[in-house]
Formats: structure tokens, C-alpha cells, sequence
């Protein structure tokens, strides 16, 4: 027999051996693949925000599929949309997902804020936070090295004149930057609806607050004052809203002698920093 | 104290990445993070022995026919599906080793320190137990340079790196400069072993 053949024989038989192998292998041993799980899988949005507080999608379909949770509505980058489709797989009943977006509560851009220092190190929030606060006067406002930015899987957050802005139709609510801040300055605020927003977390007393920032919450009382529905409250020389009181009349807008409390209706109406 | 010393030589004066240059795709792609990076070593120690011991019969198949020239087609065939029927007993069988393991098998598949180990092996002329001893070393090695490099990266991330060296170009230079660190290994086994 010519050696050609021999070769061809050995390795043809090499690679069918192979083959047949892998082929009886991967019937022996098929996992079962969960359907559901995949078909739900496909529903949810894919971003691995962890906002349902499982370990990503996967884990939230995996769960979803097994009946370790019974509760559909909690995707907040999906929606009350993908609610649904969940729940037409499952069987489970829809849950309403109440659309929030997130902002940040800040004024403090280049013009309201001045710098205490100069900052040549890593161009990241978590790091400047460490020397002194950060470069900025006020140690509570935002940096503005984005580190929301680089953790944002929507691409809806910029720096605009020092301070990030997220764009509220971009925004989807999986809460990555709320946790990424190192001055908690993010808060998730419920979309289409006029609610009166604390552009600021400054709990130094009202003198100090204005040597800082021009926009800087004094603690002044006047809002909480004025209130007709109790929502507003000033703790920690910071006024804070209760969302759910506020019903976005406006009054506590018009008394605040800083412009910190302002009208917000994410979606609707694009806001812009002072 | 032959093996310890080929094990010796695999894992750092002959280390597979670092001085042989061999599997540096999964070296630049994979060493990002020290956790990835480890996960990457330990499939490739596992799968270099696993190759190492069922391609080592082939090759004496092959040297009695007379087709040493087959070697390299028939190593790829012959670990790209082994590596194919590890991942499938694995996922049945333990799928907690299946999720760490999983999404690297696939990439080892036709990795060429994979192939490279076998291959040096027969060159070597080195009998089974040596061959393998010289896979898990090689293995070892190869989880060694990425450990390592994935913790020079890691301290990149922070560091400030002139605009035109960003991203790749700088993470070559950090990778010779690792290779050339490895040459201080030189003469180590051959004076420690007398090899």
C-alpha cells in the first residue's frame, strides 16, 4: 500500500473517531436547556445592570424560570413592556414598572463652583474623592470625571461645564451610576411627572455653603416653609423632597433665594444646569 | 530530578509566553483582569496535559507508519475535539467548573501554546512522564505570565499614559518589558541542575 493511503486512512480514521465521539458525546450528555428561561431571556433588555438584584439577565430569567421569584416588574431598564412579555410566558401576572430616569443633584458647574485645588492625578471621581473631596470647593458636588459615565451601559450621561447630566430619554433606570458615585449625588426620580428636585447635598451651615457655590442650598427653611403638602424638609442643613408628597405646584421654586430647588419633569422637558 | 528540572525550565527559563511567544493572543485578549486572567491559566494547564497525554499514543501511531509529517493536522484535529469533549462532560457533569471554565475552553481550542507544548514535546524527544511534567510546567507558566501581566495592566488602568501610546502600543511594551524580566531566569535550572 502506497503511504499516501496509509496516511489518508490514519487521519480520516483519526477524524472520524473524533467525530463520532464528539457526535455520541453531546447526545449522552445534552443538558436540557430551560426554554423559558431562554425565551425570557431574550425579553429582558441584555444590559446586566443588576437593577432586579439578581446577578444579570441570566439570573434574573433563570429565577423568573424556576419560580424562585414570582415578581415580573422588576426590570426597570424593560419596563412595564417587558413586564408583560414575561409575563405572557410565564403566566404570572404583569406588574406595572413605574418609569424613573436618573439625575444628578448637582449645580455646581465650572461658573458656580470654584476649584480649591488643582488636581493632576487619575481622572477618576472615586480617586479625587480621596485627596480632599475632590478639586471642587464644595465637597459635596460632583467632580465631574465621570465615573457614572463609565459605568453607564446606555450611553446617557455627559459632562456638561464640569458636572454630569444624564439624559433622561437615554436613561434606564438600572441604577450603575446611583452606585458608581463616591458623593451619592445620583438619585432616581420618576419620569413625566412635575416633581420639585434638590439640586444640591451641601450639609455645610447656609455662610459656609455660599463661599462655595453660588447655588448651594443654604438650609434656609424657606421651602419647607412655604410647602402646602409637607413634602419638603430640611435636614442636615440640606432641604430634601418626599417624592411622593411633592405634587409639583411649584411654590417651594419660586421662594428658594439660590434657584437649588427647581421643577423637574424628566422626558418631558429637557432641564438644564444653571 | 529530571522532571523537577523540566518542570522547573516550562515554568520560567522557558516559559511559553514570555520567552517562546507562543499563546500571546489569549496573553493580550484575556489579561485585562487578574480574575479572568486566572480562570484563562488554570483551563490552559488542564487542557496542555490533557493534550499532551492523548496525543502522545498518536504520535507513536503516526512515527510507526512513517508520518511524523502529520503531526501538527492531526494535533489540531485531535485536541480541538478533545477540547470540545471536555467542555460537553464538564457542562453535564460539573457545572459550577462548566461557568468559571466554559467561556475559555473554546479559546484554547486552537491556541498555539497548546499546540506548541505538544509539539516541542516530541522534538524534545522526551518520554510520557517528562512530556507531561513539561505540559503542567508549561501550563503553570503560561498561568504565571498572565497572572502577572493582568496585575500589570491592572496598574496601567490608573496610570498616565502619553495619548499615542494608549491601549494596545503600551500594553506591548509592558509585555516585553515582563519578557525581558523572565531573562534574569536564564542559567537558573542548567547551574541549579547541572543540566
Amino acid at each position: 500500500m502506497s503511504p499516501i493511503i496509509i496516511a489518508i486512512i490514519i487521519v480520516a480514521s483519526i477524524g472520524l473517531i473524533a467525530g463520532l465521539g464528539l457526535a455520541i458525546a453531546s447526545i449522552v450528555m445534552a443538558v436540557p436547556v430551560d426554554e423559558k428561561a431562554e425565551k425570557i431571556r431574550e425579553c429582558l433588555p441584555g444590559a446586566n445592570c443588576g437593577a432586579c438584584g439578581f446577578s444579570g439577565c441570566d439570573g434574573y430569567a433563570a429565577a423568573l424560570s424556576k419560580g424562585e421569584t414570582t415578581d415580573t416588574a422588576l426590570c426597570a431598564p424593560g419596563g412595564s413592556d417587558v413586564s408583560k412579555q414575561i409575563a405572557e410566558i410565564t403566566g404570572l401576572a404583569a406588574g406595572d414598572v413605574a418609569q424613573k430616569a436618573a439625575i444628578v443633584l448637582c449645580q455646581g458647574s465650572c461658573g458656580n463652583c470654584d476649584t480649591k485645588l488643582e488636581y493632576e492625578g487619575v481622572h477618576s471621581c472615586s480617586m479625587a474623592q480621596q485627596l480632599f473631596g475632590g478639586p471642587k470647593k464644595c465637597q459635596y458636588g460632583c467632580i465631574g470625571f465621570g465615573d457614572c459615565i463609565n459605568v453607564c451601559p446606555y450611553d446617557a450621561i455627559r459632562i456638561c461645564d464640569g458636572v454630569a447630566r444624564i439624559d433622561p430619554t437615554m436613561c434606564r433606570a438600572c441604577g450603575m451610576c446611583v452606585k458608581a458615585c463616591p458623593k451619592h449625588l445620583i438619585e432616581l426620580l420618576p419620569t413625566h411627572q412635575s416633581k420639585a428636585a434638590v439640586l444640591c447635598k451641601n450639609g455645610d451651615k447656609g455662610a459656609m455653603t455660599r463661599k462655595e457655590c453660588k447655588t448651594g442650598c443654604i438650609g434656609c427653611m424657606k421651602c419647607a416653609k412655604t410647602c402646602e403638602y409637607g413634602a419638603v424638609t430640611v435636614e442636615g442643613n440640606k432641604a430634601h423632597v418626599d417624592y411622593d408628597k411633592c405634587t409639583g405646584c411649584g411654590k417651594c421654586t419660586e421662594v428658594c433665594p439660590v434657584k437649588c430647588i427647581t421643577l423637574i419633569n424628566l422626558g418631558e422637558s429637557e432641564y438644564e444646569a444653571e | 530530578m529530571k522532571l523537577f528540572s523540566i518542570l522547573l525550565m516550562a515554568m520560567l527559563t522557558q516559559n511559553f509566553v514570555l520567552a517562546k511567544f507562543l499563546g500571546i493572543c489569549p496573553f493580550l485578549g484575556v489579561s485585562k483582569k487578574t480574575k479572568t486572567a486566572t480562570g484563562m491559566g488554570l483551563a490552559v494547564i488542564f487542557v496542555m496535559v490533557l493534550a499532551t497525554a492523548v496525543t502522545f499514543p498518536i504520535n507513536l501511531l503516526l512515527v510507526k507508519n512513517g508520518l511524523e509529517y502529520l503531526q501538527t493536522i492531526v494535533f489540531i484535529l485531535v485536541i480541538a475535539a478533545l477540547v470540545q469533549l471536555v467542555e460537553i462532560v464538564l457542562k453535564k457533569y460539573m457545572p459550577p467548573l462548566y461557568n468559571s471554565l466554559g467561556i475559555y475552553l473554546p479559546l484554547i481550542t486552537t491556541n498555539c501554546a497548546v499546540l506548541g507544548v505538544v509539539l516541542l514535546n516530541i522534538d524534545n524527544g522526551y518520554n510520557f512522564a517528562e512530556s507531561m511534567v513539561n505540559s503542567l510546567g508549561g501550563g503553570i507558566g503560561f498561568l504565571i505570565a498572565m497572572v502577572m501581566f493582568s496585575g500589570v495592566r491592572e496598574r496601567m488602568e490608573s496610570s498616565d499614559v502619553p495619548e499615542s501610546l494608549k491601549g494596545l502600543p503600551i500594553t506591548l511594551v509592558a509585555a516585553a518589558l515582563v519578557s525581558m524580566s523572565f531573562l534574569g531566569f536564564a542559567g537558573l535550572v542548567e547551574n541549579l541542575f547541572g543540566v
